[in-house]
């Protein structure tokens, strides 16, 4: 067997255990988990001439052998200092295994549903059934195949039309230090109705020295004027592996806009995508990743401009440090007649070793004649006239350096609203920097100052 | 306090100051005045490090060191603050992480900890209130969408905060109107005492109606062609530049 076969055939073997374990299923899961294992199968693993993995080695999650967890045990203390202090509506899943006792469902208001998919499934698998898996289907790639062959967890949320949630929803994903790895598949589905509206936080965490993979699909489908800001807050143990695969399909007047903050991971890979069907559809991508050590941060973007007016705009930045590298792609694709058009894209990346590396590649395909678009993405080092200013005042060079490394992370974090999510990355940032001055107490002061 | 003796300096092999000596002792505040192009701005500039001024002779000492040995951080925290013409933006760096940093480096240079955070507080908001400047400008990032007159003000709140020894200021009234005109000056007075002292760098007199200084010297040429009490400014309001210019020619 070559390797290429014997890695595939563990994964498959994995599943072969875990399904002679599961009870009697709908019909329909069993096809497409048959699917999913079956395209799994004939694609294999990525290798680097694939061109979507042309910079990004995917041989630790493809030679590693995980197994799927069966509780989900955490303690209480832990979890607590872990979850983003914010009142909320709450899914927890602990390696994928969901969590009664670390959630909070209570008081939900009425017109939204939020569920785990295992009890989505039991109240009625065919409603899940219909939406699930069509905008990412086993064909996407290895990892979404994969998942569908295993899913079997993950969150539901859904919005009636109208219905606006006050609290925000967030997803917790905790990973905890196994004695050996374990591999989860979560499931996302997201129907937002017609002008509904609500904050969605997906927020990965989890224990120092876990070392596990996580496969995510998230499929989210806003209709006619629906606005959904969703955070993707990754920030798992240096040694987790992280693949999430998103799809937003936007109607007429619908308003997405993502924040999505990597400061975790050993090797993460983010694809996001969003399907711009109707005219007034909007989309906003907005990320930040910062790389340390061997960290690998890879992050794909797509806009897809269907229809005529609709809009795109995309700011992500990244700082790298140390060996770690870093991979942004982001693409624009403008369909034939989809005029009147507006897509704006920019990246920017700050290097702050000469061993770190970044792979950036902004991509433009326009089949119409009516449209803006722009896209740019810039490489450099820190600003040297930013850096005599600040020493100017008596602030050595180490200090001058981290307070801009800070204020370029900045740049993305003024646009988020949630405090508690800003000020949680800029205190990561503050706390990545080398200490030679107390940057993290600094934030604190003006957070501090900001409460008064 | 600070002594600068027969300094010579260049910039991209240009000799702008050509000998220029000056001493300058506790207490005192001096104005530096001439045409433009004289070197006013380079003097202060050498002074406080900026790089791209190339010194060729020539020595400038404060309290006894060497400051054309020390790193431009270690001149701030030993007390020698430039108040920039163009202060730059600084887009995303809070000015209460600017201060508290600055603060708290000068702090460590003398082998004092780290300010408490209450006392530091309390401090800066005194001297906002002195600058007449409201606490919300503390969160925002260091002159980023300032007027000219904010970014001076911002110059001004940062020496009242670092309370300098030796206080540089260049070209600090120009772009203000009268009324921030008065505060900043007002801002600069306060830092009069025995212990300091203050070189303004200026090419009008109106400035120093408000600051009245002890010593004003008019560069010409690199060199100072001439020096005189406050007198002396007055007289360069009403007669120009040129009469000094010619005297020195001669």
């Amino acid at each position: 067997m070559s390797d290429v076969q014997s890695e595939v055939q563990t994964f498959l073997d994995r599943l072969a255990e875990r399904n002679a374990r599961r009870g009697e299923e709908p019909t329909w899961i069993a096809a497409r988990r048959q699917a999913g294992a079956a395209r799994f199968e004939a694609m294999g693993f990525p290798n680097r001439r694939v061109e979507a993995w042309k910079y990004t080695d995917v041989r630790a999650i493809a030679r590693g052998d995980f197994a799927l967890a069966s509780d989900a045990d955490f303690s209480p203390a832990t979890a607590a200092a872990l979850t983003l202090p914010i009142e909320a509506h709450r899914l927890t899943f602990v390696d994928g295994v969901f969590s009664a006792a670390l959630s909070q469902l209570e008081g939900l208001p009425e017109g939204v549903q939020l569920l785990p998919l295992s009890r989505a499934l039991e109240e009625n698998h065919e409603a899940v059934g219909g939406p699930l898996g069509r905008l990412t289907g086993v064909e996407f790639s290895t990892f979404s195949a994969l998942n569908t062959a295993f899913m079997e967890e993950g969150a539901v949320l859904r919005l009636a039309p109208g219905t606006v949630v006050e609290k925000p929803i967030v997803l917790q994903f905790l990973s905890r230090a196994n004695e050996a790895p374990v591999m989860s598949h979560p499931r996302i589905l997201v129907e937002a109705g017609g002008r509904s509206e609500a904050t969605l936080i997906e927020h990965h965490v989890g224990e120092e020295g876990a070392a596990n993979f996580t496969n995510l699909v998230e499929e989210v489908i806003l209709d006619r004027n629906a606005i959904l800001t969703h955070y993707k807050l990754q920030e798992a143990a240096l040694a987790d592996l992280h693949v999430a695969s998103i799809h937003v399909e936007q109607a007429r007047d619908s308003r997405y806009t993502s924040f999505n903050l990597n400061l975790g991971g050993g090797l993460v890979r983010t694809d996001l995508i969003t399907d711009l069907n109707g005219q007034g559809a909007d989309a906003h991508f907005y990320g930040l990743f910062y790389g340390q050590g061997r960290q690998h941060v890879d992050s794909h973007t797509l806009a897809n401009h269907n229809a005529p007016h609709t809009t795109s705009n995309e700011n992500y930045k990244g700082i790298l440090d140390d060996r770690a590298h870093g991979v942004f792609n982001g693409k624009v694709v403008v369909k034939r007649d989809s005029q009147k058009i507006e897509g704006f894209q920019s990246n920017a990346n700050l290097l702050l070793s000469d061993r770190a590396e970044i792979d950036a590649k902004p991509e433009l395909e326009i089949y119409a004649d009516d449209v803006k678009c722009s896209h740019g993405t810039t490489t450099g080092q820190l600003d040297e006239e930013a850096i005599y200013a600040l020493r100017s005042r008596g602030i050595d060079r180490q200090t001058a350096r981290g307070l801009l490394t800070l204020a370029f992370a900045g740049e993305v974090l003024e646009l988020v609203d949630l405090d508690a999510i800003s000020e949680r990355v800029e205190l990561a940032v503050a706390g990545k920097l080398p200490e030679r001055f107390n940057l993290a107490g600094l934030v604190e002061a003006a957070v501090a100052l900001g409460d008064e | 306090m600070l002594e600068v003796k027969d300094l010579h300096v260049s910039v991209e092999g240009n000799e702008i100051l050509k000998g220029l000596s000056l001493t300058i002792n506790a207490g005192e505040v001096h104005a530096i005045m001439g045409p433009n192009g004289a070197g006013k701005s380079t003097l202060s500039a050498v002074i406080a490090g900026k790089e791209g001024y190339e010194v060729t002779q020539g020595s400038i000492t404060f309290e006894g060191r060497d400051v054309l040995e020390m790193e431009v951080e270690e001149r701030a925290q030993a007390g020698l603050l430039l108040g920039f013409q163009h202060p730059i933006e600084i887009p995303g760096v809070k000015n209460i992480y600017l201060l508290k940093s600055a603060l708290n480096a000068q702090r460590e240079a003398r082998g004092e900890g780290e300010i408490p955070a209450p006392e530091f507080m309390k401090l800066v908001k005194e001297k906002l209130a002195n600058m007449q400047m409201d606490p919300s400008f503390l969160q925002r990032a260091v002159n980023e969408g300032f007027s000219g007159g904010e970014k001076k003000r911002n110059e001004i709140l940062q020496m009242l905060v670092l309370q300098p020894k030796l206080a540089m200021l260049d070209e600090i009234d120009s772009g203000l109107d009268i009324d921030a005109l008065r505060v900043v000056a007002k801002g600069v007075n306060s830092l009069r005492d025995e212990k300091r002292a203050i070189l303004l760098v200026t090419h009008y007199q109106r400035l120093l109606d408000y600051i009245v200084p002890d010593r004003v010297h008019v560069l010409v040429e690199g060199r100072i062609a001439k020096s005189g009490d406050a007198e002396l400014a007055r007289e360069l309001e009403s007669r120009g530049y040129d009469w000094v210019v010619e005297e020195s020619a001669a």
